[in-house]
């Protein structure tokens, strides 16, 4: 089962002034259990086209296949509980979103509304509350009582807890410290390893280079390359023309001089394990 | 919603975008005052030619205004049928029990008909042609007298400011949240009135708590750069008298001329 966009276009407010084309025609597959990273400007589609995922808004024209569920331009709001449980979605700045009286109330509200018991949804909650990083005690808290970063954790845990098919994240690692970055990344790394398929849209082209095995670009509404990272950062005169960073450690290695690159490194171990040879050569 | 809340500014060009919101305002609300003096058929018939020639004036598509009286149409039918049936005097037609018919009733019905759309419509020329934050320059404008007995207008003309400024920023901030709890399974369309009503509470409280943070932020970003409404403030938006806004304000006058000379005395 892949994740299948058919000519996929979504106009906002169409037929008024304001008619702006939010998707133009796009169309990719996924493979299940990857994990794959959308890159493209502000205002590229990113956003646009993740919402598409879980049915928040629906295509204008086209089909999206996606957990076994079909979405056309005719799918109304009822009826996507059950595609909303196996795809979910985690927003930018997703701790806006905590509304409980406690931290693991909070993280239960998903569980309880797909379905899971009590015991089991308090379960789960304690459970990913652990995975997220977070002591126990802390369930007991307000969440409001948080810092940004443990709110963010929360927010997280809360869509894990479910445990979704396909967890989209909209840069979930945006306003984070290095080291909690570095965990969150890798908390969702692991669960893709588990089986699962993550879809990450993120500026961040470390990330990108470090987790995703396939990337797709948007701009202005369109995908215009779907590639392995090693493919997308390959081409500098490309990236440059659509105004795209490259990773930290290939410009560190282009900065390097007499040193030589069999391929560019796109990871910090690529680049250390490529300046070691360099060393012994 | 937002539709409700924002106004209904229409981007287009014509004369009446390019008044001065003060002179619009001051016309609507004369305008609105002196449709109670027509009360023959050729004053209302003034006024109707009057109220339409204005949306002519905009050059903006009739379902424009059409959707701004829609929302009152039904109050509009009921308060004309309550005066068809219910006025007594002049010659009657039908009887039923209370219900009358009669030619006081028919006549007054079409005047209190008459006398609402073209208010809506005047109103509707006015919201639909300037934009909000121009509206409340014009009422900050129009309440300054009131300084003289101590009404802080400067203040009651940010609250104003702010609260339009920030209606778009709150809708996209309930949009956002309603998608993320969405995403967690909550559902707002669907259960009875008890099971909606449960179902907001994901939606308020982080609203609330989201209004109330961007509040203190303003205040404090507004406080450092030291902000002081009482004095001497200088204005963004300068407003502009011009001898359009002359013209239409004697457009008014004249107005009031023809609705004195035709009125039934």
């Amino acid at each position: 089962m892949s994740i299948k966009f058919e000519d996929v276009s979504y106009i906002y407010s169409p037929d008024t002034p304001l008619e702006k084309k939010g998707l133009d025609n796009v169309s990719f597959e996924l493979q299940e259990g990857s994990f794959n990273a959308i890159i493209g400007h502000t205002g590229s589609g990113k956003s646009t086209l993740m919402q598409h995922f879980n049915a928040l808004i629906r295509p204008t024209s086209g089909k999206i296949e996606i957990a076994g569920t079909t979405i056309t331009p005719e799918t109304t709001n009822k009826n996507l509980k059950e595609l909303r449980r196996h795809v979910s979605l985690v927003f930018q700045f997703p701790e806006a979103q905590l509304f409980e009286n406690t931290v693991i109330d909070d993280i239960a509200f998903g569980p309880k509304n797909f379905g899971y018991d009590n015991e089991k949804a308090f379960a789960s909650a304690r459970f990913w509350l652990k995975k997220v990083g977070l002591p126990e005690e802390i369930g007991k808290r307000s969440p409001f009582e948080l810092s940004g970063g443990q709110m963010r954790r929360v927010a997280i845990a809360g869509v894990m807890a479910y445990e979704p098919e396909i967890l989209c994240l909209d840069e979930p690692a945006a306003g984070l410290d290095p080291e909690a970055r570095e965990q969150m990344m890798a908390l969702f790394s692991e669960y893709q390893k588990e089986g699962h398929t993550v879809i990450l849209v993120t500026h961040n082209m470390d990330d990108v280079a470090n987790y995703a095995e396939n990337v797709l670009v948007m701009e202005h509404g369109k995908m215009i390359k779907q590639a392995t990272p090693r493919e997308i950062f390959k081409d500098r005169n490309w990236l440059q023309e659509h105004h795209l960073e490259e990773p930290k450690p290939s410009l560190f290695a282009t900065k390097l001089q007499n040193y030589h690159f069999a391929k560019l490194p796109l990871t910090i171990a690529d680049l250390v394990k490529d300046i070691e040879t360099n060393l012994k050569g | 919603m937002s539709k409700i809340l924002i106004g209904r500014y229409v981007a287009g060009d014509s004369i009446i975008y390019r008044m001065d919101p003060r002179g619009k305002l001051l016309a609507t609300i004369i305008f609105i005052l002196f449709v109670f003096l027509a009360n023959n058929p050729v004053s209302y018939l003034i006024v109707t030619i009057f109220s339409i020639a204005a949306v002519a004036a905009t050059k903006l598509k009739p379902k424009v205004f059409w959707d701004g009286v829609k929302p009152l149409i039904w109050l509009i039918l009921f308060t004309s049928f309550l005066q068809l049936f219910f006025s007594v005097g002049g010659t009657v037609y039908w009887q039923w029990t209370i219900f009358a018919l009669s030619s006081y009733g028919i006549t007054n019905a079409i005047y209190i008909f008459i006398r609402f759309t073209v208010i809506i419509l005047i109103s509707t020329v006015m919201t639909v042609t300037t934009k909000p934050l121009e509206i409340a320059d014009a009422i900050e404008w129009l309440l300054k007298p009131l300084k003289i007995i101590h009404v802080p207008v400067d203040k009651i003309a940010l609250i104003m400011s702010i609260a339009l400024r920030f209606v778009p920023t709150l809708f996209d901030e309930t949009l956002k949240i309603m998608n993320a709890q969405r995403s967690r399974g909550a559902d707002f369309n669907n259960g009875g009135l008890v099971t909606r009503a449960k179902a907001i509470t994901p939606l308020l409280v982080p609203l609330f708590i989201n209004s109330l943070e961007t509040a203190i932020d303003l205040s404090t970003a507004m406080e450092s750069r030291g902000y002081r409404g009482d004095q001497g403030r200088t204005k963004f938006r300068i407003l502009k008298w011009s001898n359009v806004d002359l013209i239409n304000l004697c457009y008014f006058i004249l107005l009031l001329g023809l609705l004195l000379i035709f009125r039934t005395h």
